[in-house]
């Protein structure tokens, strides 16, 4: 917080708060990247470990809620203040959704046929990267309450989904050239799907970071479909 | 000569006593006093090149300036979580004892950061990171290298086990056209391997030697001439061109090293310029260093391939270079030649016009 509290337990659970919500944004981070690495080289052991991640990430989730509802109901808070809680509380939710692709794409691991010889396998790693960076942009301009980097999340989500359009494109034309794989083919369309919306989460997360620094909406951009 | 030490030594003396002369004049400010150890401390803390915390209760009390470039200044303040927030920093920051970990992607992307904790008083902790991301680049190199080495031997071998189990089998059923054509193929893809495997001990021999500078005194125009003298008289390759050397080209270095890097850079100008042109190769002096360089006339390369090309095994064109009995380690020999012999290689290109490709070494001592 900017200036101290009188009460300086209420700056404890301020910080605390936004300590959960990192350590969420941080596992999160580390499932999608681990995910994209389960799927890519055929690790089952690590995407189990994704998979499992998951249930810790459900339970700082809950944590948020209950320390958020806690401090509202107990210290009241208003303005700025009001804004960290709400804003963490939402944020949280968001990043639950996030650890939740990152869980479906490390179950699509012992989908994958033919692992060597299928080529978009190589790209849609290219793809998660750059949500990957949207991730850990929007947790990093949460932890520095930066609208600015914020912003520049959001810009960036269009590039991943210019990158969703042409692996779908590529995606279905391998379809009709080699039957054989279509199911791997749709997996990884699951996969890139999943992937997109995770750059559509992070570019939410984005919105309340912005307005939780400024109390502000971040207006004027296209409306996503 | 005997005058010369005692003259320095009044001149010594004199200054000595201006020093403490101006030392002791109370109108002009004196030396500041030594800081108190606990400032200097503070300012070691400060400059340390490695990022530094301090954790006290849930709080990062303090960042240094590397922490705070490498974390962001927001750090300080908050709790380590929202800073750090690599499930592995968290393990770490919860564990009882101190320690370390690995924390991949800690500041996203590919990096690699390692974390330790050490305990300065009760419930005070000192967090450092130190960078290895360029540690994993390196073996990750050397991952790649062995595998893309062996799937280049792989590929060969494949063909040559597919044609000779085709020929094997069929036996006398298969007409001596197609036969004939088979075999060909076994003896292609067999010197290929060699060519490879041939390339991989040179490079593995430079690689060896790279911290002894040669020796031998040698001159790169005579070396040129014998060298484009050699292969300009291959058929095929007539149009390699000798621009005529100038003088005072003589360097220290390995006579058959640099030959070999002259051949590989006249292969590739060959490979990958415009057939009907000339290959230009030149030697000449420039201001304490000799220029050894090989120009084609071509379509050139394309600006981002240029700061890979001496990869081992980076190709532009991967079909193309292959169906040319390009290995992809050629440059990589180059480079790894001229370092040897303390020298740069640059490659300059043009779309549409050619590549240049030069090695400047430093010029033996006259």
């Amino acid at each position: 917080m900017a200036q101290e509290h009188t009460v300086k337990a209420f700056d404890n659970d301020i910080a605390s708060l936004r300590g959960l919500v990192a350590e969420m944004g941080g596992l999160a981070e580390l499932s999608l990247s681990e995910a994209m690495e389960a799927l890519v080289k055929g690790n089952q052991q690590l995407a189990e470990a994704v998979i499992a991640r998951d249930k810790r990430i459900d339970a700082i989730e809950a944590e948020v809620d209950q320390l958020a509802v806690r401090i509202i109901a107990l210290r009241a808070p208003v303005a700025d203040d009001l804004r960290e809680v709400i804003a963490a509380l939402k944020i949280a939710g968001v990043v639950e959704r996030i650890g939740d692709y990152a869980k479906n794409i490390a179950k699509s691991t012992d989908k994958i046929e033919e692992r060597k010889r299928f080529e978009p396998l190589a790209l849609i790693p290219a793809m998660a990267e750059l949500a990957g960076s949207m991730v850990h942009d929007v947790l990093t301009a949460y932890a520095a309450r930066d609208p600015v980097l914020a912003r520049a999340v959001v810009e960036r989500d269009a590039r991943v989904d210019a990158f969703y359009n042409s692996l779908f494109r590529s995606l279905v034309s391998h379809m009709m050239e080699s039957p054989a794989t279509i199911s791997t083919a749709a997996q990884l369309l699951f996969v890139a799907r999943n992937i997109e919306r995770i750059g559509d989460h992070a570019t939410n997360v984005a919105e309340m970071v912005y307005f939780a620094a400024t109390g502000d909406y971040l207006t004027d951009r296209d409306e996503r479909v | 000569m005997s005058l010369a030490p005692a003259l320095a030594f009044a001149l010594a003396g004199a200054l000595g006593g201006l020093l403490w002369w101006r030392r002791r004049d109370p109108a002009r400010p004196t030396r500041p006093a030594a800081a108190p150890a606990t400032d200097l401390a503070e300012a070691v803390f400060e400059q340390a090149s490695q990022p530094l915390l301090i954790v006290q209760g849930n709080r990062v009390a303090r960042a240094n300036a590397a922490a705070r470039a490498a974390l962001g200044a927001h750090v300080v303040g908050q709790d380590p979580r929202v800073g750090l927030r690599h499930p592995e920093a968290i393990r770490l920051l919860d564990a009882a004892a101190d320690g370390s970990v690995d924390a991949p992607g800690l500041l996203g992307g590919r990096t690699q950061w390692q974390l330790t904790r050490r305990t300065l008083a009760e419930g005070c902790w000192l967090v450092e990171l130190s960078d290895r991301t360029a540690e994993a680049d390196v073996s990750r190199a050397h991952t790649d290298f062995v595998a893309n080495a062996s799937h280049e031997l792989r590929t060969p071998l494949a063909a040559i086990i597919g044609y000779a189990e085709t020929l094997a089998d069929a036996g006398p059923a298969l007409d001596e056209a197609t036969a004939r054509r088979f075999t060909a193929i076994i003896g292609r893809e067999a010197q290929r391997m060699l060519t490879l495997v041939d390339d991989l001990m040179t490079l593995s021999h430079v690689e060896a030697e790279k911290h002894e500078r040669p020796g031998e005194m040698l001159d790169l125009g005579q070396l040129a001439a014998r060298v484009v003298a050699e292969v300009s008289s291959l058929r095929g390759k007539e149009r390699v061109t000798l621009e005529p050397p100038t003088g005072g080209l003589v360097v220290a270095g390995d006579a058959g090293q640099l030959e070999q890097a002259l051949r590989n850079l006249i292969d590739n100008a060959l490979k990958y310029g415009a057939p009907d042109q000339p290959v230009t190769v030149s030697a000449s002096p420039a201001g304490g260093r000799v220029v050894l360089a090989v120009r084609d006339r071509g379509p050139g390369i394309a600006p981002e391939h240029l700061p890979h090309l001496t990869r081992r095994f980076y190709r532009t064109d991967p079909g193309r270079s292959r169906a040319s009995g390009g290995t992809g380690l050629g440059l990589a020999i180059v480079k790894h030649i001229v370092e040897r012999h303390g020298g740069e290689l640059e490659i300059a290109s043009t779309l549409g016009d050619g590549t240049r490709v030069s090695l400047t070494l430093p010029a033996a001592a006259a």
